[in-house]
């Protein structure tokens, strides 16, 4: 009988003291990588490639411009214009321009970019008109954002 | 008497875990990587309502003229196109052509690189291409239903041969080229040598109104 009652009665336990230590570093990459979003992205934004790119000399004068279609069908099918955290009409641009423009010094005025970050599905129409509305307010620095295309 | 004095006290830490996961999700879900790069490029002014409009006079040979119509059909140079790999070696092929030969043109050709002006002796004379790379001008015309992934796509391949031909001219590539500092005067030194005499004359025409 005790050759059948007698089990080895051992439990493996998986140590498990080093999970936070991998999850701490996680944390951190994501910490040290990101950027905390200043607005809800109201829009699609599929973001065309491309291989040219040119880096943005200085964040703090650069203002963000997103055009793609609406992301909830309630506003629309057609694409449309957001700002900081509304959507637009194209006439609304110069007046934010010159919102942004009054932020920064009399120097730096001149030396203002805007970022078009725009959908690939969208039409050149809406593009141009805000292209358009730049150049009556004298915002004519503007970068096509993209994401960098590698060929293989 | 022999109490287990020596009994050691571990903090529990299996919450530790819990904080961390809450913390990463908090982040994960409130931030984005930014990606704050792009194809840039200056508009021209606004054209003043007093002043006429200036007068084209250009010669056609000057003019390297890329369309794309409402579904997306690219002409390049009157002719279509499928391939949009090929703008980029068709723009360099067209600024760098010295069709008219004089001494400003000779001092430029001496300016470039060796392979550059291996090129330009040639086959870089061509009579019906452009005078000289500062009379060359790509005009690049869209119409208002173009999608605006080919616009960008066809853009980034005419500023990518501009670049090209800057990086080649002081033997960098053109990513190397475009990352050059221009606070450091050393760089920027490069940089101006690069464009000098050959102007990057992008003109973006307005579109016809046609397909919105």
């Amino acid at each position: 009988m005790s050759k059948f009652k007698k089990k080895a009665s051992t439990s493996q336990d998986i140590p498990t003291a080093s999970l936070p230590d991998i999850i701490f570093m996680l944390l951190f990459f994501f910490m040290v990588t990101t950027v905390l979003r200043e607005s809800d992205i109201l829009v699609e934004q599929k973001i065309p490639a491309a291989k040219e790119l040119n880096k943005l000399e200085r964040k703090s004068l650069v203002s963000y411009i997103y055009i793609g279609k609406p992301k909830k069908s309630d506003m629309g099918a057609e694409p449309r214009i957001q700002i900081n955290d509304r959507l637009v009409q194209p006439t609304d641009i110069q007046k934010f321009v010159n919102e942004e423009k009054d932020k920064l010094t009399e120097v730096e005025r001149d030396q203002i970019t805007m970022a078009l970050k725009i959908d690939r599905e969208v039409k050149m129409g809406i593009v141009v008109d805000v292209q358009q509305e730049l150049k009556e307010v004298n915002a004519r620095k503007i970068l096509y954002s993209a994401t960098k295309r590698i060929d293989l | 008497m022999a109490k287990s004095k020596n009994r050691k006290v571990d903090i529990p830490s299996a919450s530790l875990a819990d904080i961390a996961f809450l913390l990463l999700i908090f982040f994960l879900v409130t931030t984005t990587i930014a990606s704050d790069k792009g194809i840039a490029l200056l508009l021209p002014p606004k054209p003043d309502p007093n002043q006429p409009p200036p007068d084209i006079t250009k010669n056609q040979r000057n003019i390297f003229k890329v369309n794309v119509n409402s579904s997306d059909r690219i002409l390049v140079e009157d002719e279509p196109l499928q391939d949009i790999s090929k703008i980029r070696e068709m723009v360099k092929d067209f600024v760098l052509n010295f069709g008219k030969q004089d001494q400003e043109n000779q001092d430029l050709i001496n300016s470039l690189s060796a392979v550059q002006r291996n090129f330009v002796l040639s086959q870089g004379r061509k009579p019906d291409s452009s005078d000289s790379p500062s009379d060359a001008v790509v005009s690049y015309k869209t119409d208002r239903g173009t999608s605006y992934e080919i616009y960008l796509g066809i853009l980034d391949e005419i500023m990518g041969a501009y670049d090209e031909i800057y990086g080649e001219r002081v033997g960098l590539t053109a990513e190397e080229f475009r990352n050059l500092d221009k606070s450091d005067p050393a760089q920027n030194d490069v940089y101006s040598r690069a464009r000098e005499g050959i102007p990057r004359n992008v003109s973006i025409a307005e579109p016809t109104k046609i397909g919105e």
